[in-house]
């Protein structure tokens, strides 16, 4: 049966993914051209790597901005978890597995935190995230003085490098700590949202939040679900972080909450909640990538980074906005 | 016939309020029985009773198919085949047609997603009552009328035994209630036990085999629907009666105010004239879609003509926007008040001053306490809206009322012209009333109104003269007393 597939490729072609896509080849193509180190091997696994922390943060916030919330204190979340995991390895010893077992142990307490005041004092997320934020954040100062710590185990240190290959003359590749966290990421995230009963509840909640209570949805369950795969994801995305800085540093990550919002937002979330899917956000992250590394590829000073991604932010946002009410209006015709 | 669900000694109490008292209700296997009274009757509470949302207070007995269940939860009320569709249609317009007919498999704990059988369960479900939508579309991008259609798909997936359809029709066009009636009367031939919510008598009695009357939280009586009709009904309902006659035309004998010559909108409506003249109600009907909303908004200035004049007390004039058009005193009423007319949130002060601020401000454009306290108590004394404060928010007063707040916010404009489009939606009979005084006595003030309306009843009653449009044409220019319900019905749907 051939005509089901060329109605869903009519779907993808009028959908937000599909644009996306074209503008990314677009650009691709554009700075392929303009220069030759950007679509190079060496080029692409560095993008993975450096982008494997905002990816993963980015995952976590698709779920909870698919829920119909707003979650905004993961970097403070990551701070800590990193902070407390690594001190903890450095005075016991640990390895992978107890790593990142506590890590993601704190980020979970710390979104549970967040789902509790969210949900049972009906308080709005982005004044909870906001409070949290600083709370977290704040006291990870106070504790630590703002110090950093330098010496990491030598086996976090080293990482790890699997599947080993050469490319061109000797230069030669693998699979990263960053590289399989992310794609971890990536995997688990669109499971969870299209293969699980659980996923599609929570697509369900963010599109009609009173309809699933009545369907008998279990609102707080989902909630404390979604924030603590929110803190989970940041526990990870913290450890990825401190693995390839080589260093755990209490101030740096709070003030990267907004590429990651970037990135889901130009992946087509919305934050009225219900809609948004892994692919967008998988190209919403390309975009704002290509777009970071190109404006330093093309000797564009990088103090113009932050404008370029607001406008094409804008653009595309626009340009959704726009097409829907053209269908709208071709709908209200007909 | 088998008896599906009985009811007795039902009652529930709010805090010290009593919303239903001692309440019976049986209804037959493959019955469509209609739900009928006024807001506050205890008619959703009754719903939520049987939906095992709320619980009875102690005393009353609920027996289902035959089992009695003193404690009645959602889980088994929907485990024994109960189904409501609430007016809001309690949809996920995010997702696809499939997901929100096979719902219930997202349910309960842990487990993947089968979207092949779930499609297949959509399929057959739709093919049941013959609807054929793609199951991979998202509800939104749906019709109200289809979303409908999906919404009582699910509640057949779900095995329905009692469809409870609260208030279905109150946004469809008459096209398709037509075809929401022809499929309850299948349902029905299928063994489905029907409850149908409805404000429009006339529906009801269509659709009905007995009606069900509550008033103030008791029950009335169950009627055999052939043994009552629409008058008798509404006094059932509101303990009182109202007997309506066709308005002179003679009160209508003012100058021209309004006169309209051959103005068209591309795609909306074309080559429409009329007048309106001080003093007179003019009601206009037509189907959804006739064009009679886009004319209205174009007198209104929000959707300015592309052919065509108007002139205004005289002068002709060119709308651009409706600051334009309330400047020259011509006000509007949307049929959507709580999105469009009202700012629930804020209080009845502050909606009914918000088109005159401008006329408070005194010195350095400040607004002087006194004059608006003074404004605000002149306009609810005056269309008697009931509200203990002023200073109270707008959602907390009832459907009536708040039509009366959006009237004040527009009367105190002192229009010369005032287009009403639906005044009576979602409001009681009683509160009706209410407002088609109101309105009298503006026509009386010498402001020449434009009611536009659904029910023919409405327009024929209320109005001196009658327009119907079709197609973005006026068909139909005619003295109240000249016409009737049915040939007016007829130029509606001809």
């Amino acid at each position: 049966m051939p005509k089901p597939h060329i109605a869903s490729f009519g779907r993808f072609r009028r959908s937000h993914e599909f644009w996306l896509l074209m503008v990314i080849l677009g650009l691709c193509a554009g700075l392929g051209f303009a220069n030759a180190q950007f679509l190079t091997m060496q080029n692409l696994f560095d993008l993975l790597t450096s982008y494997a922390f905002v990816g993963i943060l980015a995952l976590g916030l698709l779920v909870v901005l698919i829920a119909g919330g707003i979650d905004i204190s993961f970097t403070a979340t990551a701070s800590v978890a990193q902070y407390v995991t690594l001190s903890l390895a450095n005075a016991y010893g640990a390895n992978w597995i107890s790593v990142f077992a506590i890590a993601i142990g704190i980020g979970g307490a710390l979104g549970a935190l967040n789902a509790i005041f969210i949900q049972k004092l009906r308080i709005p997320s982005i004044i909870v995230s906001v409070a949290t934020l600083n709370i977290f954040y704040g006291l990870l100062i106070f504790f630590t003085g703002g110090k950093y710590i330098y010496s990491l185990p030598d086996w976090f240190a080293t990482g790890i490098f699997w599947f080993e290959f050469e490319w061109g003359k000797d230069s030669s590749y693998g699979v990263n700590l960053q590289i399989l966290a992310l794609a971890l990421a990536f995997l688990v995230t669109w499971l969870l949202l299209n293969r699980t009963n659980i996923g599609r509840q929570i697509y369900a909640m963010g599109g009609n939040s009173d309809a699933a209570q009545r369907l008998g949805f279990h609102i707080f369950g989902l909630n404390v679900l979604v924030y603590c795969y929110m803190g989970v994801m940041a526990g990870i995305a913290s450890l990825v972080q401190a693995q390839l800085a080589q260093s755990v540093a209490p101030t740096v990550l709070v003030g990267k909450e907004l590429d990651v919002v970037a990135a889901v937002v130009l992946g087509g979330a919305s934050l009225m909640g219900g809609v948004g899917t892994v692919l967008g956000t998988f190209l919403g992250l390309t975009l704002l990538a290509v777009l970071q590394n190109g404006i330093i590829l093309l000797g564009v000073s990088s103090y113009w980074s932050p404008f370029f991604v607001g406008l094409v932010i804008l653009i595309s946002v626009s340009a959704t906005a726009w097409s829907q009410q053209e269908r709208r209006a071709l709908v209200a015709r007909r | 016939m088998a008896t599906f669900l009985e009811m007795s000694g039902i009652s529930k109490r709010f805090g010290g309020v009593h919303a239903l008292r001692d309440v019976d209700l049986t209804l037959e296997v493959g019955e469509v029985h209609c739900l009928v009274g006024e807001n506050g009757s205890g008619k959703s509470t009754l719903i939520k009773i049987i939906s095992g949302v709320e619980a009875a207070e102690p005393g009353g007995r609920i027996v289902i198919s035959g089992k009695e269940y003193p404690k009645l939860n959602p889980v088994y009320s929907t485990h024994c085949g109960i189904q409501v569709i609430y007016q809001d249609l309690s949809l996920f317009p995010n997702l696809t047609v499939a997901e929100n007919i096979a719902m219930a498999h997202h349910l309960g704990g842990l487990h993947s997603v089968n979207w092949v059988s779930m499609r297949a369960t959509a399929k057959s479900t739709m093919a049941k009552i013959g609807v054929e939508f793609d199951p991979d579309a998202k509800v939104s991008e749906l019709s109200i009328a289809g979303r409908q259609l999906v919404a009582i798909c699910r509640a057949l997936a779900a095995d329905a035994k009692l469809l409870i359809m609260d208030e279905p029709t109150a946004s469809l066009t008459r096209h398709e209630v037509n075809a929401l009636i022809q499929l309850v009367s299948e349902l029905k031939r299928a063994g489905i036990c029907i409850v149908f919510v409805s404000h429009r008598l006339d529906e009801v009695l269509e659709i009905a085999e007995r009606v069900t009357v509550l008033r103030d939280g008791a029950k009335v009586g169950t009627f055999a629907a052939d043994t009552i009709d629409g008058r008798k009904l509404s006094q059932l309902m509101t303990g009182k009666s109202f007997e309506y006659h066709v308005q002179a035309p003679e009160l209508a004998a003012g100058p021209v105010v309004l006169d309209v010559k051959g103005l068209g909108r591309e795609g909306e409506y074309e080559d429409v004239s009329l007048q309106l003249r001080a003093g007179e109600v003019v009601g206009l009907t037509g189907l959804l879609g006739s064009g009679r909303t886009e004319l209205a908004l174009s007198l209104f200035g929000m959707k300015p003509p592309d052919r065509g004049t108007i002139v205004l007390d005289g002068h002709p004039i060119a709308l651009r926007t409706n600051a334009e058009a309330i400047h020259r005193g011509i006000a509007y009423v949307s049929e959507d008040r709580l999105t469009l007319g009202l700012i629930l949130n804020q209080s009845v002060a502050a909606n009914v001053t918000l088109t005159v601020l401008e006329r408070l401000a005194g010195a350095f454009g400040l607004i002087a306490a006194r004059a608006r306290q003074t404004h605000v108590a002149r306009w609810v004394a005056e269309l008697g809206i009931k509200v203990s404060n002023p200073a109270n928010p707008v959602k907390t007063l009832s459907g009536g009322n708040q039509q009366r707040v959006v009237l004040a916010k527009w009367m105190a404009t002192d229009p010369r012209v005032l287009i009403l489009d639906s005044p009576t939606v979602g409001v009681d009979i009683s509160a009706k009333d209410g407002i088609y005084e109101i309105i009298r006595r503006l026509a009386r003030d010498g402001v020449a109104v434009l009611m536009i309306s659904d029910e023919i009843p409405e327009v024929l009653y209320h109005s001196h003269r009658v327009l119907v449009m079709r197609e973005g044409r006026l068909t139909t220019d005619v003295a109240a007393a000249a016409t009737s319900e049915d040939a007016l019905r007829q130029a509606v749907n001809a």
